[in-house]
């Protein structure tokens, strides 16, 4: 520990510390524009300069080391001198215009001016203008104005993991740019928005559509990945204008992926259905709540008399609220429907698990771990600010291992790589495993079958990097988790967590897939594959939404009555008989589980938009409707408090409840590498229009094998190729993705290209169209 | 460039030998018999950073710093890779010296390297060089190659288990790459901008490594030091100032080329080894130091000595031995405008004050220099200097200020003039 003195105060702090953390951890402000507590020190900007005894030039506080008994006056003369000299520079080519940039009224230029600037310029010379530059969909630029400070350059480096902003030229032709002819296509890349201090870097969805005091801040959670990312959500006149990070060190830190940031525009959207609608002879007609209400009630209670409880079932995805997901289970019951289910993505439901499966830790000390291996994931994509978080554990010295279908760059460094078929996820594990026992020297457990053939090098390496480690976590990605082979890949992964004591995790794919799990809404297995005559469907799409879209398609087209709660129009308008509004996640107050169980309610940020109602209430009057006892609830928080009663805590548990038979299989042929793409996985995301113009977009759209296969199947890159699987067809742009093995076609899932296209792990045809 | 006047650097050399920068005509001249000595005689690190500290041998580079003493700062015992790197990136404008020593006497500077690397105990070097300049590069990696062929560079130095391996990279043309972190970062193929210091080279330097970099004229003065000892160097100049030191003449003079001379020598006897002014025109003042230096007016330059602390007295730096001769046609307005041009061209743009202030310098020198001058205009000057100087993160800053300073101080009247009166006094005369 360390002494100093700022400005007369005493205090003591941990020695590496710099003048700027002692100042920030006694609530001094010291000016300052490219030092940012996560990035690292660039010491640009100057700003930041401070008078330290003994030491005859002004320093920054934020790259100058503490010393014991070192003195800092951070408003004495010299220090004020320093810092308006700094500032009359930082404004001398900076237009002053404030009052036509974006950013007016939330600049940090602007704000510290107004304390550090001088009322006239003495700089009369001619001002400098920058050419703007395309970073892309979702950011927006006004270069003359950025004052160099770096602080977007050091966050796609050191935070995105991938410099994909520079600083090119000298002097005061310095110009940050992207990389030429290219765009800023991180899937975080929005946090360069919140990083620059000036309105060179601004959202383009937000642009000139609000100033900030016209907004008011109300703070939600995130619908998208399971990570739960806190939010402040800005609102004028009951529209969400823009979504922000609610910073929270445990959680989001002060980050926001992009999807969490820009998917807001999808609740502005034209295909907001705002009215109960009913089909009667193939004609839509609009409906008052209470008809509609009726006309649904009427149609379950038809069809269960004429078919039994059976021939219904209620699906939802796990993006629905514990409040809602309680609610449906309830009617469900009340009918005597069993099924009810949100593992809309799953194509092998046969896991068993103790309790709701998790993350087995909390994010905070899966980032502390010194080994992490991630199976079947598509990690960046599928866990944007996750990935974020690895990715500077590994930068302490985490190793990061993979066995995965693809060969995808995590931005950052793998300590080995296992990449295999997709229908060979399993036994890629399985060596892993075989690896682990002959180093332990311990027998597989009987449940496994040892697959014979030698242990490639590979699964060695991912052996070795778990072997051994303190502290080691074993984690399961959507892949795996939507994989046809599930619960012998978690058996085998709950092997070598095992083996090598590792905790086992769970990475869940939806912001309430953990909560979805504590109320029970995981009872009805793959409804779609034996046609039901109802559907009652809660924020669902089924060819979107469904593993095997083009099969729940064709059952919900059959049958006799289809619900549709949603809170838009297009898909439900083609096959639902009946449509009931419902709110998004800004419109109504609820609550999701994250995937380390951590419960987050929220509150609606804006009124549910004309008669759009909140999905709790539509369920509550439903069971009201209906006659059903328990359904008199006043509150969102009454519903949340019975259904997750008691601790969260002890109804998590990722041990396997029966053990599980894993067979070697063996595998040829082509095979679908399908996983659903980032702004493809939720109501909200597809309809962003902002992400959809993103790179991350566009990729989606392809058919991807590596150069071997698409060779052997007379392909090339820019080729169109025609994919077939159960008699569905999809027409894609043929690229070359040299991370996969052979034979394997990488096209993604439930997508408005692929929709007809079956399972995301099965047999594919691929020909040139 | 010629060199008239030589000393610990260049002695011996016979330029009318073509092969003068052979390894060769090196070893006839007594090359390789200070690593020979080090060698066979089994001298210790310590006594090598010892003699060099004797010696009194201040950094060639600019800053003057004692070169001994920059050796002990080495961990000795650092577990990883080290590095030793030579700056032969000689950007300051009146600067040339750097570029006659690795053409003409290349083995000077590769057998201090190695010397270097004994004393500290660093196994690789890298001498980086200009980006401008070819023939001279080629010369260097030749002289490289024929010390590798001779044993004296490579793996067992001449079969001893000391090993050093030398590298010459070609840099990247701008000025500040020769600023030293700035070099590191050029060197590691990074954008050349420096570090914020500390940490120092000496603990994390090239690769986050422990590093050492000095001047070529540096290194090539360690031979004579080791051969001839510390003391003897020393003597050559005056105490804390010690050896020749070259002088990169350049402006008004008849014979402008490169002196190697005693430290301490009289300002006065270097000009007239220069044949004094030319054309017989009288002395107006003096840049005693490379572009980066404040001017010196005549009569305050007669009365120096040529060393760090005579110039340092007189207000102005020894820096890297670049002397710029003004004869009385000269309009100090003019010169200022090209001297604020360089900086305002060459900062590297990273930090505010050297980044803005310097294009607000040049911008209101140019203004002055074409006769749109205003009688603010001079002040406002000063006053941008004082928030650059001594607040940017490293010394190309302060390099910008000094050249306006020193015109000030002693030209002032002449801004004066040209303001107004929109036209310069000496229009006539140049
Ligand atoms: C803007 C700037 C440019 C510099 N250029 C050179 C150069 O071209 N050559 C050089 O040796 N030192 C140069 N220096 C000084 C180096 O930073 C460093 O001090 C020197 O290489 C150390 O070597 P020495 O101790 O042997 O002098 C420069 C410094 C600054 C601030
Ligand atoms: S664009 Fe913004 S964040 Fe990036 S360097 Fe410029 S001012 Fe800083
Ligand atoms: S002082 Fe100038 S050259 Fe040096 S780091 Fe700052 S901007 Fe770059
Ligand atoms: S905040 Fe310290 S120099 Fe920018």
């Amino acid at each position: 520990m360390l002494e100093i003195e700022i400005d007369g105060k005493k205090l003591t702090v941990p020695s590496g510390s710099t003048v700027m953390d002692a100042a920030n951890s006694i609530g001094v402000h010291i000016p300052h524009f490219c030092y940012h507590k996560k990035l690292s020190i660039a010491a640009n900007c100057r700003m930041c300069l401070v008078q330290v005894e003994k030491a005859p030039k002004p320093l920054p506080a934020c790259a100058t080391p503490v010393t014991d008994g070192m003195k800092v006056f951070t408003h004495s003369d010299q220090a004020v001198t320093a810092q308006k000299g700094v500032m009359e520079f930082l404004l001398i080519n900076h237009p002053l215009d404030c009052p036509i940039c974006d950013q007016g009224g939330e600049c940090q230029l602007q704000d510290l001016a107004v304390g550090y600037g001088q009322s006239g310029s003495r700089y009369q010379e001619e001002k400098r203008v920058v050419a703007n530059k395309d970073l892309g969909p979702l950011i927006s630029t006004d270069m003359t104005r950025c004052i160099h400070c770096s602080r977007c350059v050091r966050f796609t480096e050191e935070i995105a993991g991938y410099q994909e902003l520079g600083m090119a030229n000298r002097g005061e032709f310095t110009e940050v740019l992207p990389f030429i002819g290219k765009t800023v296509n991180s899937e975080i890349s929005g946090n360069v928005i919140d990083l620059c201090p000036v309105g060179a870097l601004t959202s383009k969805p937000f642009r000139y559509s609000a100033r900030t005091w016209e907004l008011s801040r109300r703070k939600s959670v995130s619908p998208h990945d399971g990570l739960g990312a806190n939010l402040v959500v800005q609102v004028k006149n009951h529209k969400v204008m823009r979504v922000l990070p609610l910073e929270n060190e445990a959680i989001n830190e002060c980050w926001l992926a992009d999807r969490d940031r820009f998917s807001y525009e999808a609740l502005n959207s034209e295909e907001r259905i705002t009215k109960p609608m009913i089909k009667q002879g193939g004609v839509w007609q609009e409906a008052d709540w209470q008809t509609a209400l009726e006309f649904v009630a009427n149609g379950l209670k038809g069809v269960i008399a004429e078919h039994g409880r059976d021939a219904v079932a209620a699906v939802a995805t796990p993006h629905s609220t514990v409040e809602e997901l309680f609610l449906l289970r309830k009617l469900m019951s009340g009918l005597g429907v069993d099924a009810v289910e949100t593992r809309l993505r799953a194509a092998d439901f046969s896991l068993k698990t103790a309790g709701a499966t998790w993350l087995g830790q909390s994010i905070a000390d899966l980032a502390a771990s010194d080994a992490v291996l991630v199976i079947g994931s598509t990690l960046r994509k599928e866990q944007p600010l996750l990935a974020q978080r690895l990715r500077q554990s590994v930068k302490k010295g985490m190793q990061l291992a993979v066995i995965n279908p693809h060969g995808d760059d995590l931005l950052t460094a793998k300590a080995a790589e296992l990449v295999v078929r997709p229908d060979q996820l399993v036994e890629g594990v399985v060596q892993v495993l075989r690896a682990l026992a002959e180093v332990k020297g311990i027998a597989l457990q009987p449940n496994i079958e040892n697959g014979s053939g030698d242990i490639p090098a590979e699964a060695r390496a991912v052996a070795a990097v778990l072997a051994g480690k303190e502290k080691a976590a074993v984690l399961l990605g959507n892949i795996a988790q939507q994989h046809p082979r599930y619960a012998e890949i978690y058996a085998a992964a709950a092997a070598i967590a095992e083996a090598t004591g590792a905790k086992l995790g769970v990475m869940s794919e939806a912001a309430n897939s953990v909560g979805a799990q504590l109320v029970g809404a995981e009872t009805g297995g793959d409804v779609f594959a034996k046609p039901r005559q109802a559907y009652f469907m809660l924020n669902a799409e089924a060819e979107f939404d469904v593993q095997n879209g083009a099969q729940a398609l064709a059952a919900v087209q059959k049958a006799k009555l289809v619900v549709a709660l949603s809170s838009f129009s297009s898909c439900a308008l083609e096959h639902a008989d009946v449509i009931l509004p419902v709110s998004p996640f800004s419109e109504t107050s609820g609550t999701f589980v994250n995937m380390e169980g951590r419960a987050q309610s929220f509150n609606g940020v804006v009124r549910p938009l004309g008669e759009t109602r909140p999905a709790w209430k539509v369920l509550r009057v439903l069971g009201n409707v209906l006659g059903f006892a328990g359904f008199d609830y006043t509150t969102s928080e009454e519903i949340r408090d019975e259904a997750l009663a008691g601790e969260i805590g002890p109804r998590l548990s990722n041990a396997l409840a029966a053990p599980v038979a894993v067979k070697a299989q063996a595998a040829s042929g082509l095979v679908r590498l399908g996983e659903v793409s980032i702004y493809q996985a939720d109501m909200l995301s597809r309809r962003a229009p902002s992400l959809q113009k993103t790179a991350d977009a566009a990729v989606a759209a392809q058919l991807r094998a590596n150069a071997a296969t698409l060779a052997k199947l007379g392909l090339a890159a820019g080729d169109r190729a025609r994919a077939e699987q159960a008699g569905g067809v999809a027409e894609l742009a043929v690229a070359v993705d040299a991370g996969l093995a052979d034979d394997v076609i990488r096209v993604s899932a439930n997508h408005p290209l692929t929709r007809a296209l079956a399972g995301h792990v099965a047999a594919i045809t691929v020909a040139k169209a | 460039m010629t060199v008239y006047a030589k000393g610990v650097v260049f002695e011996g050399v016979d330029f009318d030998n073509p092969n003068h920068w052979r390894l060769e005509e090196y070893v006839k001249r007594g090359g390789y018999a200070a690593l020979k000595k080090i060698l066979n005689e089994k001298i210790t690190q310590d006594e090598v950073i010892a003699e060099m500290k004797t010696s009194s041998l201040r950094g060639r580079g600019g800053a003057g710093f004692p070169t001994g003493l920059k050796w002990s700062f080495m961990p000795r015992n650092f577990p990883g890779q080290k590095y030793l790197v030579c700056n032969t990136d000689e950007g300051e404008p009146g600067t040339f010296k750097d570029l006659d020593i690795i053409v003409s006497n290349p083995h000077a500077l590769i057998e201090g390297m190695i010397i270097g690397g004994y004393a500290m105990g660093i196994t690789v070097g890298y001498n980086y060089i200009h980006g401008e300049v070819f023939e001279a590069y080629q010369r260097f990696e030749e002289a490289l190659e024929e010390a590798r062929a001779a044993g004296f560079l490579g793996d067992n130095i001449l079969g001893t288990d000391f090993c050093f391996q030398l590298h010459a990279h070609h840099g990247y043309g701008a000025y500040i790459c020769g600023e030293e972190t700035a070099l590191l970062e050029s060197l590691e193929g990074k954008k050349g901008q420096p570090r914020f210091k500390p940490p120092f080279p000496a603990s994390y330097g090239l690769y986050g490594k422990p590093t050492t970099i000095n001047n070529t004229e540096t290194f090539a003065s360690v031979p004579y030091i080791i051969r001839e000892g510390g003391q003897k160097f020393l003597e050559l100049g005056k105490p804390n100032n010690g050896g020749t030191k070259l002088f990169s003449v350049s402006g008004h003079v008849n014979r402008p080329g490169n002196y190697e001379i005693p430290l301490g020598t009289p300002f006065a006897d270097l000009l007239e080894m220069c044949g004094g002014m030319r054309g017989g025109k009288k002395l107006k003042a003096v840049i005693p130091g490379g572009s980066s230096a404040p001017v010196l007016p005549a009569d305050i330059m007669m009365q120096c000595t040529m060393d760090y602390d005579s110039i340092a007295k007189a207000g102005s730096m020894l820096g890297s031995g670049a002397v710029i001769v003004m004869d009385e046609t000269v309009c100090m307005v003019s010169a200022l405008e090209r001297l604020s041009y360089f900086y305002h061209e060459e900062s590297c743009g990273q930090c505010t004050p050297c980044r803005e202030g310097t294009g607000w310098l040049y911008r209101i020198v140019h203004r002055i220099a074409h006769g749109e001058g205003r009688p603010e205009d001079l002040d406002l000057l000063a006053s941008i200097g004082d928030n650059i100087a001594g607040r940017t993160i490293c010394a190309l800053g302060d390099a910008a200020v000094f050249p306006v300073r020193g015109m000030l101080k002693h030209f002032r009247s002449e801004f004066e003039y040209m303001i107004e009166h929109g036209q310069s006094q000496f229009a006539a005369l140049s």
